[in-house]
């Protein structure tokens, strides 16, 4: 019993390490495909990586060790989150209490943080703008953050994201509560500015001077870029996986311990995520990228969405 | 009626509030005209929605009157009147005259919202209604929202969407407090707000007109020397 826990934990593990780059590809074919246009393969990201891990790799010799490690700690970061959040499973795994939803924020943040120190550690004029930038967008998504873990964990009466799943659908008209759809919408608004998806940043810009989140990592190359690409394409995941299966549509995971079930998993969650990144490209493909003072709008309406759900959930209805 | 179906309705009548709040919400801190128009249309909706839903609960035929109502005037013939009274070009440019900036709009609608819900508790208990319990709060608050909004804009257009939406939270409210609110009491206002929104429409394209701007917010000399 403990042994399948555990296995089923880096099962988990395994499902964002090796999807990720899966999801990052479904999600630029079909946005390209919308706009009526051919796009690269869905498997491009991972002959990307390859590609990368196959090149030398060049380090300025003005840069510290925080620029050599943050590929690292970038990319063990989604791996630990991965360990806390449901996945694949209905039940907790073995490392399911290790940490609740602020410690998966909390280390979400850390690697976040690292990349950005990487990028000021450069001396690339670049870098260091797109890290304030992000800190900007980051300053700004917290409160949201805030607001929406408290408001969630106060309607569930927990913090540990298994228990807050099924909170929504037992029973099945809690779904529809006013605060859980008003949280959904905020929390979306989140992942869009957390992840640079376009009313904040634009994923697929090659503009230095207008980029947020891809900046950060221009001076990598090699081994390092590969990771942060890799890195960024699980941060991606692991939040849709946190959005879809403890806020959205908690169905689909496996109730039991049989393998088969865990194994049955993996296409239905595939699935759902299918499903939010066509919401998410049609969102992408029909917004245009926000100017960068009009960002503390959009995160600001988050914030009031966000405190309305508290609200109508303080005052029980 | 039995009552798993009874909670069904009260859950997606909570949600019809949930989106009307929302689009409320939007019409307070949306940058563009149009959007603006569209946001109304969606909250009329909304609203109608509500009607249906606690007509079916409360099995009054005045509540699917009211629906019936506010699809015909609120999505349509408002609509209608603001786009053909209104030149073009209103709606074509973005708005982005207003008092105060959205971030701030914003922060006050949210404590415009938990207001909202102070004032209506103390109210709660002199209802005895089900549904007042989500329908009152959420009315109140787009009647704060909308006053505000006549507040915060500056532009023509806009001020009178405020008011509209305000009109639309006194109905969400009142549904759930009167079932039996008499149709002629609704048809009054279904006549009223077109006419409402005919005057104000004329008055912008006039204003439109002589002005080349619709920013009310303007104008504050009588007449001009």
């Amino acid at each position: 019993m403990m042994a399948a826990r555990i296995f089923y934990n880096l099962l988990q593990v395994i499902f964002v390490i090796a999807f990720a780059p899966l999801v990052e590809g479904v999600t630029t074919k079909l946005k390209e495909n919308l706009q009526s246009k051919r796009g690269p393969s869905v498997f491009q990201p991972y002959r990307d990586l390859w590609k990368l891990f196959h090149k030398d790799e060049i380090i300025s010799d003005y840069t510290s060790w925080v620029f050599r490690a943050a590929p690292y700690v970038a990319f063990a970061a989604p791996i630990f989150v991965a360990l806390l959040i449901p996945v694949l499973t209905r039940y907790p795994l073995f490392f399911a209490f290790m940490g609740d939803m602020l410690g998966g924020g909390f280390i979400l943040a850390l690697g976040g943080f690292f990349a950005t120190l990487a990028a000021v550690d450069t001396g690339n004029p670049y870098g260091p703008m797109g890290a304030s930038r992000t800190r900007m967008v980051g300053f700004l998504a917290e409160p949201v953050f805030i607001v929406v873990f408290l408001t969630v964990s106060f309607v569930a009466g927990s913090t540990i994201p298994y228990i807050v799943q099924l909170r929504w659908v037992t029973p099945i008209a809690n779904f529809f509560e006013p605060s859980h759809i008003l949280l959904m919408s905020a929390f979306l608004m989140l992942i869009l500015a957390e992840d640079g998806r376009i009313p904040v940043d634009s994923p697929s810009g090659a503009f230095e001077l207008a980029m947020i989140e891809r900046s950060k990592s221009l001076e990598y190359s090699g081994r390092g870029a590969a990771l942060m690409k890799w890195a960024g394409a699980m941060k991606f995941l692991v939040l849709i996986c946190i959005f879809l299966n403890v806020l959205v549509t908690p169905w689909g995971l496996a109730a039991g311990m049989e393998p088969l079930e865990v194994l049955i998993a993996i296409p239905l969650v595939l699935l759902k995520i299918l499903g939010f990144v066509l919401v998410l490209v049609y969102i992408e493909s029909s917004l245009a990228k926000l100017r960068l003072f009009r960002i503390t709008e959009f995160l600001g309406a988050a914030f009031v969405i966000s405190v309305v759900a508290m609200i109508t959930r303080l005052s029980e209805i | 009626m039995s009552s798993s179906s009874m909670a069904v309705i009260f859950a997606l009548d909570a949600l019809a509030g949930a989106v009307f709040l929302l689009t409320t919400l939007g019409v307070v801190a949306n940058r563009q005209v149009l959007a603006s128009l569209q946001l109304f249309i969606a909250q009329s909706l909304l609203l109608a929605c509500s009607a249906i839903l606690l007509g079916i609960a409360t099995n009054s035929l005045h509540l699917f009157a009211v629906a019936v109502i506010t699809v015909a005037t609120k999505t349509v013939l408002i609509p209608w009147v603001l786009r053909h009274t209104v030149s073009i070009e209103v709606y074509r440019t973005r708005e982005i005259d207003r008092v105060l900036n959205i971030p701030s709009s914003l922060l006050i609608a949210a404590a415009l919202v938990v207001l909202a819900y102070a004032v209506a508790n103390p109210m709660l208990n002199a209802v005895h209604t089900p549904f007042a319990k989500i329908n009152l709060p959420l009315g109140i608050a787009a009647m704060f929202l909308g006053v505000f909004t006549v507040v915060v804009r500056r532009e023509a257009v806009p001020q009178l969407l405020g008011l509209l939406a305000l009109e639309n939270g006194v109905f969400f409210a009142g549904v759930a407090i009167v079932p039996d609110l008499p149709v002629i009491a609704e048809l009054a206002a279904a006549v009223d707000v077109p006419v409402v929104a005919l005057v104000v429409g004329m008055l912008t394209r006039r204003i439109h007109v002589r002005l080349g701007t619709t920013s009310v917010g303007r104008l504050v000399a009588l007449r001009e020397d």
